[in-house]
């Protein structure tokens, strides 16, 4: 199963190759890995998508605990959560399709950040379901180049 | 103050007395401070004898082994000795000179990533770019070298920071840890303990490492003296309790002894303490003792349900746990009906006693066992890594404490003498005996030097088979008698080698002379190496194949000693 884990670490030198070289030296498979500052400029927060059972991310988690440089691992799959992820994808657009393309832009309420001759950039921010619906309704019109982020997530507020 | 006085002074005030390392250009501005201090330096002469005897004096002493090396291949030449501390838990510090600050990531002359390279083999690391984060760093670096389960720890240091000054107007705040406790704390466990505990019929403690690490011999004797339960230990917590007591059924696992691997394999309830669970003692984990329950005691939240399922997981340190647990017993008023388990348990030892065959030739066992009844259990026994190791293990009954030291998790040959001279420095007036092999004690020779120089306690047994034995066992046994490489054509005659680094050196070649030479050796004062020929085919028995259950050992050790020979 995937599971998302927010790791708090001390904003450190090093600490990004720390928990990589962890997850390559113990045989865990990281699906994607967002790291950057918060709301506390001597912490960082590592957002990972890992792939294991129970026990393999129970070991994840302790292992990345016994680190010195992280403060808090959070197992958050389970939660009630908002997840975005950036993809930037270039299609191509010739005249005829452009109007097509542009719609489909306006229903996910995606942007187009930029527009060449023959082809569009299109931005869009979303969970992986989200991503998954633009790409696929795009793909019919040649996708000439594609970048997407890791997840990153936030536990949602008490109601 | 500067950079490499402010290190001194810290490294004073820590109560750190000796230090092994070895100076090159980057550590030169080190050296001129240490070499002015009070410190008590000790010039190895190869980078991996300064780290293993910082490692075997921190064995010896519980306190933290230091080592300095300069930048590039001193530093690399740590890597082996800070793995090795890395894998047996042992608190290090080794200090690493770095290329100037200006220089690094240029690859200027000498300048190696030490802490890319060893940041999979150490607890932490650390390069200091900025005088101001040289204090803290040393605080901090020595803080986790030390505490929880403790390990290896390197500060890259680089030249203009030894010789930059430390503004001492600035306060350096210690550090806080911001890490939360952990929910199987002791407090919460302790009532399914004492449950599992009282409904035992054969209960049994495996005493690991984290036992001697955490200094609990006293707290494990007073435990088995009030409860009379078992014990067996792993190859790391040999010596937890003195061998010699009757509880102590001595060590399991691949060479365990046959009455201590099959009270493991037959007990219901096993309380283990402060170890990991090796593949060594445990084999294939999916069938290790899989009747049992586990309680599973460790200062490492990550060591427990990491290679076997536990039944009760424990986080807690050896001594606490040991202490708390032996205070509810009391309270509680529980005791252990276990006779009918002593019974079965004191049946295997007489049924399976460990034998071996005394001649015709020179048998490893014999040299081991006779230099065991000569010395006895007031020595610190160091071996290094092959099947003269596990001879030692078997057949030398160690007392308890820090009596015991071997390159457990790493199996690092070449680590016992540059380790016995660590050991005997760490604690002066004691005699220490080190078992070495013909493979092993080449791949440190070179510090026979420091060894010499020093004078120091330490006799030397070569157990000299002509050939890496251990590899040799096993290419006998599971590779067809295929002795690729293993089987020495050529050694040195080890007694003219002792004689010209100028130590005195005896040579036993018949079983005869055993008693008289070993006699000899121990009344030697200072160094002493014994060269003793002994017998190539012997094999180290019983033995558990890889992956097989405790119960499952190998050898006709039932009945008469296994011989075998090279054909
Ligand atoms: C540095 C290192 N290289 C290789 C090995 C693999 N190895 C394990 S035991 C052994 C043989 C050791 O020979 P010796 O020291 O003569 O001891 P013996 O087994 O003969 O008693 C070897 C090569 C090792 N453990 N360490
Ligand atoms: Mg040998």
């Amino acid at each position: 199963m995937r599971h998302t884990l927010a790791v708090l670490v001390e904003n450190h030198p090093g600490v990004l190759s720390r928990v990589a070289g962890l997850f390559a030296r113990r045989g865990y498979n990281i699906e994607s890995l967002v790291v950057g500052e918060t709301e506390d400029k001597t912490v960082s927060r590592i957002t990972l998508v890992v792939e294991g059972d129970e026990k393999v991310i129970e070991q994840v988690s302790k292992q990345l605990n016994k680190q010195v440089d992280v403060i808090k691992v959070n197992d958050i799959t389970n939660e009630e959560t908002v997840e975005r992820q950036l993809l930037l994808l270039k299609v191509a657009a010739d005249p005829p399709v452009r109007q097509e393309i542009m719609q489909i832009v306006e229903i996910f309420r995606c942007r187009i950040v930029d527009i060449g001759r023959r082809s569009l950039i299109i931005e869009a921010t979303g969970d992986e379901e989200k991503i998954q619906a633009i790409i696929k309704s795009l793909q019919p019109f040649g996708i000439q180049e594609l970048v997407r982020t890791g997840k990153v997530a936030m536990v949602r507020g008490q109601k | 103050m500067n950079g490499a006085q402010y290190i001194v002074k810290f490294l004073e005030n820590k109560g750190v007395d000796v230090v092994f390392g070895y100076p090159g250009g980057a550590v030169i501005p080190f050296y001129d401070v240490l070499g002015r201090s009070s410190l008590r330096h000790i010039l190895t002469r190869h980078e991996q004898g300064a780290v293993h005897a910082a490692d075997g004096y921190a064995r010896a002493t519980g306190k933290p082994g230091v080592c300095i090396a300069t930048s590039g291949p001193g530093a690399t030449n740590l890597v082996t000795g800070i793995a090795n501390a890395y894998l047996d838990s042992v608190p290090l510090l080794a200090i690493t000179g770095q290329v100037g600050l200006d220089s690094i990531g240029r690859d200027a002359f000498q300048e190696a990533d030490i802490m890319g390279i060893t940041m999979p083999v150490t607890k932490h690391s650390y390069l200091v770019k900025d005088m101001k984060h040289l204090p803290p760093v040393l605080e901090e670096a020595w803080n986790v070298a030390t505490t929880g389960r403790k390990g290896p720890v390197l500060i890259d240091i680089p030249k203009d920071i030894f010789m930059g000054s430390v503004d001492l107007t600035k306060a350096y705040p210690g550090i806080t840890t911001r890490k939360g406790n952990h929910k199987n704390g002791l407090e919460n466990q302790l009532p399914k303990i004492m449950a599992c505990l009282t409904e035992a019929k054969k209960p049994l403690i495996l005493a690991g490492g984290g036992v001697i690490a955490s200094q609990a011999w006293e707290q494990l004797l007073q435990l088995v003296r009030y409860t009379n339960l078992p014990v067996v230990t792993t190859f790391m917590g040999k010596g937890a309790l003195p061998e010699n007591h009757p509880a102590c059924l001595g060590i399991v696992g691949m060479h365990g002894l046959p009455a201590a691997n099959l009270a493991l394999s037959e007990c219901d309830v096993l309380l283990a303490i402060g170890t990991r669970f090796s593949d060594r003692v445990t084999g294939k984990p999916r069938n290790f003792i899989p009747h049992a329950q586990i309680i599973h005691v460790d200062i490492d939240p990550a060591e427990l349900c990491k290679n076997i399922r536990t039944d009760i997981p424990v986080v807690c340190d050896g001594q606490k746990f040991l202490v708390h647990l032996l205070k509810a017993l009391k309270e509680a008023n529980i005791c252990f009906q276990i006779e009918d388990w002593w019974s079965e348990i004191k049946n295997w030892q007489k049924k399976y006693p460990m034998k071996y065959e005394k001649c015709p030739n020179l048998k490893p066992q014999h040299v081991v066992e006779e230099v065991a009844n000569q010395a006895g259990d007031k020595v610190i026994v160091v071996t290094d890594v092959g099947q003269h190791q596990w001879f030692t293990a078997q057949y030398y009954p160690v007392g308890g404490k820090r009596s015991f030291i071997s390159s457990g998790g790493l199996g690092t040959m070449g680590f016992g003498l540059p380790a016995a001279i660590g050991a005997s420095l760490g604690r002066p007036g004691e005699m220490v005996v080190l078992f070495t092999g013909d493979g092993s004690f080449q791949m440190n020779i070179q510090e026979l030097a420091t060894l010499a120089q020093l004078q120091l306690p330490v006799k030397i047994f070569i157990l000299n088979n002509a050939c890496l034995g251990m590899v040799r066992q096993w290419q006998e046994l599971f590779f067809d008698r295929h002795y690729a490489h293993s089987l020495f054509n050529y050694n040195p005659d080890f007694v003219r080698l002792a004689e010209v680094y100028g130590i005195k050196a005896l040579k036993i070649t018949d079983p005869k002379e055993v008693t008289g030479v070993v006699a000899q050796a121990l009344r030697t004062s200072g160094p002493v190496i014994v060269e003793c020929m002994v017998e190539s085919g012997e094999n180290v028995f019983p033995m558990v194949p890889p992956g097989g259950r405790p119960n499952e050992m190998l050898g006709r050790w039932q009945d008469e000693a296994h011989i075998s020979r090279i054909s």
